[in-house]
């Protein structure tokens, strides 16, 4: 396997509406500052690749008009993705191990301002059984998390925490949407979305964007002192129905931290994608994170959730403290689908 | 004015979705209100059937009936339903493991308050009214309630002896009657056979007041099973002037935050024509008008 490394990021604050920008106007600020980082153009970039879904703005084939954001003439070499900009990061990172090229751009957007999401979501499900009932995506989470707490795995307590030190992590974070000293107590005097989830344990929707350059091997050496390498990186997929599934255990991102090395030493830091307050509690579970590993030092998902763009965004987030040099070891995760079908799991080390 | 145009705007998809035989036999048996689950390589159940099951075998054709009813395995309720759910009143979502099978189905629950819910409950299917061969088909599941019916009904004969007799031939004749040991001296409406302090007969019959002392009372707000009345009503204890126990009826003509313990009632009685051998014949008492008594005077009967 080649050598690959994150060596840029930026992303767009997350905030509620950013209202004056389409497609290439989100994209274009994100993909010039990564390059610029590492003092790179398009014309340096061997492959570009973006994850995004059109059901956010609602029109077809938006992704194409994001391209022009980019530099794509004389043509480039492109793909998309219709899931989480870290999904397409995964695929520039396969393209890169052809060995022909050196270089890839990734970068995601995401307007939820623009659709009713916990509806759009209602087309992951089942187009047979379940699609016909409309089930959003919040009461499909609900499910999950009642199902946790009838299996004595957690209380709506533990979900108020985990919301409380998420938005607190926020505070240093200049990015993120939601963020503060938030009391446990008077997140569980809410009134109930679908019960068990109160508005706080989901998380909010957000506009941004994010870019991610990617350097392989002496290139990667090249570009920056201190890449954040690449030491393994793995997707698994569960079954498609719920009445399949044991909603409280992640089988898949068990797999996918194992497949990518997770335990195979110390993590100083892991970025989590949990849309949802409960799913924290089972993603570090699946994935053996103990009370060691600092946790979402960004603030999660809970804190900014542009949809497509908060997956990439963990990857980022833990990118920038390995090649600034704060940690050694991070583990960076992205979920998509409905409650956590799909797990990414990647992780990324100084040296 | 914002610089930022902004309009309304709809996305919609005349889509349509082939079948299949395994999820095309089971959507057109709903219209049947037949519910089938398909068996698995291993011997396993799945309703709704998949044309695989989660290892990636393909399921094996054979399709098994199944009793359309099921288990709670986990739900969510919700209390304001959105644009798109299939309610527009609060009802619970839920994966239900059908009777007979391995997987669990996503549903809706309509169990009208939040408190029915529970994981392990067992529910029932309700067919829609009208079919087209969707999973809407099913209209929702419905809590099956714990509880059956378990009424009794036998036939006796009363014969109420020789002192009840006399009681209840004297209200047919709007006359309270009661019973008194002569050595005693203490008078027991109805009559028993026995003063219960001396233990001796009591041979003697008094006719007593309709009137006496309210000693306690309660006001009955919640309704129950076999309610004759309809909440709020007041029942209370009366000792009649003369006798030594209290006799029980309800207390009427007063508003209910007048009543109090002490207040002298008078028995409100139905017209004459109707009177029976039955202390109905007695709708309510009712205040007399007269002052209330000390309560030492009759705290020896609470």
């Amino acid at each position: 396997m080649r050598d690959v490394a994150i060596v840029s990021f930026s992303q767009l604050p997350s905030v509620k509406e950013i209202e004056a920008a389409d497609e290439p106007e989100l994209v274009q600020p994100v993909t010039s500052d990564a390059m610029k980082q590492v003092g790179l153009t398009q014309d340096d970039i061997g492959f570009t690749c973006s994850g995004s879904t059109d059901y956010l703005p609602g029109r077809p084939f938006s992704f194409v008009a994001a391209v022009d954001g980019l530099k794509a003439w004389p043509p480039i070499r492109e793909s998309h993705v219709e899931m989480d900009g870290a999904f397409a990061l995964y695929e520039a990172w396969v393209r890169l191990m052809h060995g022909d090229i050196d270089t890839a751009l990734v970068f995601s957007f995401g307007k939820s301002s623009l659709a009713p999401v916990p509806d759009v979501l209602n087309l992951q499900n089942d187009p047979y059984y379940v699609q016909p009932l409309g089930l959003d995506s919040i009461s499909a989470a609900a499910l999950q998390a009642q199902a946790m707490i009838d299996a004595g795995k957690a209380t709506e307590r533990d979900f108020a925490e985990v919301v409380a030190r998420n938005r607190k992590n926020a505070i240093d974070n200049p990015n993120a949407h939601i963020k503060g000293d938030f009391s446990v107590d008077e997140m569980l005097q809410e009134p109930y979305i679908s019960s068990p989830l109160r508005k706080s344990f989901c998380s909010p929707l957000s506009d941004s964007a994010a870019a991610i350059v990617l350097a392989a091997g002496d290139a990667a050496k090249k570009l920056v002192k201190r890449p954040a390498w690449i030491r393994g990186f793995d997707h698994r997929t569960e079954p498609h129905a719920l009445g399949q599934r044991d909603l409280t255990t992640s089988p898949s991102a068990k797999l996918a931290a194992e497949k990518a090395g997770v335990g195979k030493g110390k993590v100083d830091v892991a970025e989590l994608h949990a849309p949802f307050a409960h799913q924290e509690i089972i993603l570090r579970e699946a994935m053996g994170l103990g009370n060691g590993v600092s946790v979402n030092p960004s603030g999660g998902a809970l804190a900014a959730n542009s949809l497509m763009t908060a997956g990439l965004i963990r990857f980022g987030e833990a990118a920038n403290r390995v090649l600034s040099g704060d940690v050694d070891r991070a583990v960076a995760h992205t979920t998509n689908g409905v409650c956590l079908q799909h797990n990414l799991v990647a992780v990324l080390e100084g040296e | 004015m914002s610089e930022i145009l902004s309009a309304p705007y709809v996305l919609e998809y005349t889509y349509t979705r082939s079948t299949g035989p395994v999820v095309g036999r089971f959507l057109e048996n709903l219209r049947y209100e037949v519910l089938e689950g398909v068996k698995t390589a291993d011997g396993r159940v799945l309703c709704p059937p998949l044309e695989y099951d989660e290892d990636g075998e393909p399921t094996t054709g054979e399709f098994v009936p199944l009793r359309p009813s099921g288990t709670v395995k986990s739900w969510s309720w919700v209390q304001e339903p959105r644009k798109g759910h299939p309610f527009d009143r609060p009802f619970a979502w839920a994966l239900i493991q059908i009777d007979g099978t391995d997987n669990a189905m996503v549903h809706t629950v309509d169990a009208g308050k939040a408190k029915r819910m529970k994981t392990g409950m067992r529910v029932r299917l309700r067919w829609a009214d009208e079919k087209n061969g969707t999973i809407r088909d099913i209209a929702c599941f419905e809590p099956i309630s714990p509880f059956l019916p378990g009424p009794v009904h036998l036939e006796y004969e009363v014969k109420p002896g020789k002192h009840y007799s006399a009681y209840l031939r004297g209200l047919q004749e709007g006359k309270l009657i009661g019973g008194k040991d002569p050595e005693a001296g203490k008078v027991y409406v109805p009559p028993r056979g026995a003063d219960p302090m001396t233990g001796n007969p009591t041979s003697e019959y008094v006719e007593v007041a309709d009137v006496g002392v309210l000693t306690t009372f309660t006001i009955i707000r919640i309704p129950f099973e076999g309610q004759k009345l309809t909440p709020p009503y007041c029942f209370g204890a009366i000792v009649l002037d003369g006798t030594d126990n209290p006799i029980y009826h309800l207390i009427s003509g007063v508003p209910h935050d007048e009543i109090r313990m002490g207040m002298r009632v008078k028995a409100k009685w139905k017209p004459q024509d109707e009177w029976e051998t039955s202390l109905e014949n007695i709708l309510y008492f009712e205040p007399s008008g007269e002052p209330d008594v000390p309560f030492d005077s009759y705290k020896e009967h609470l």
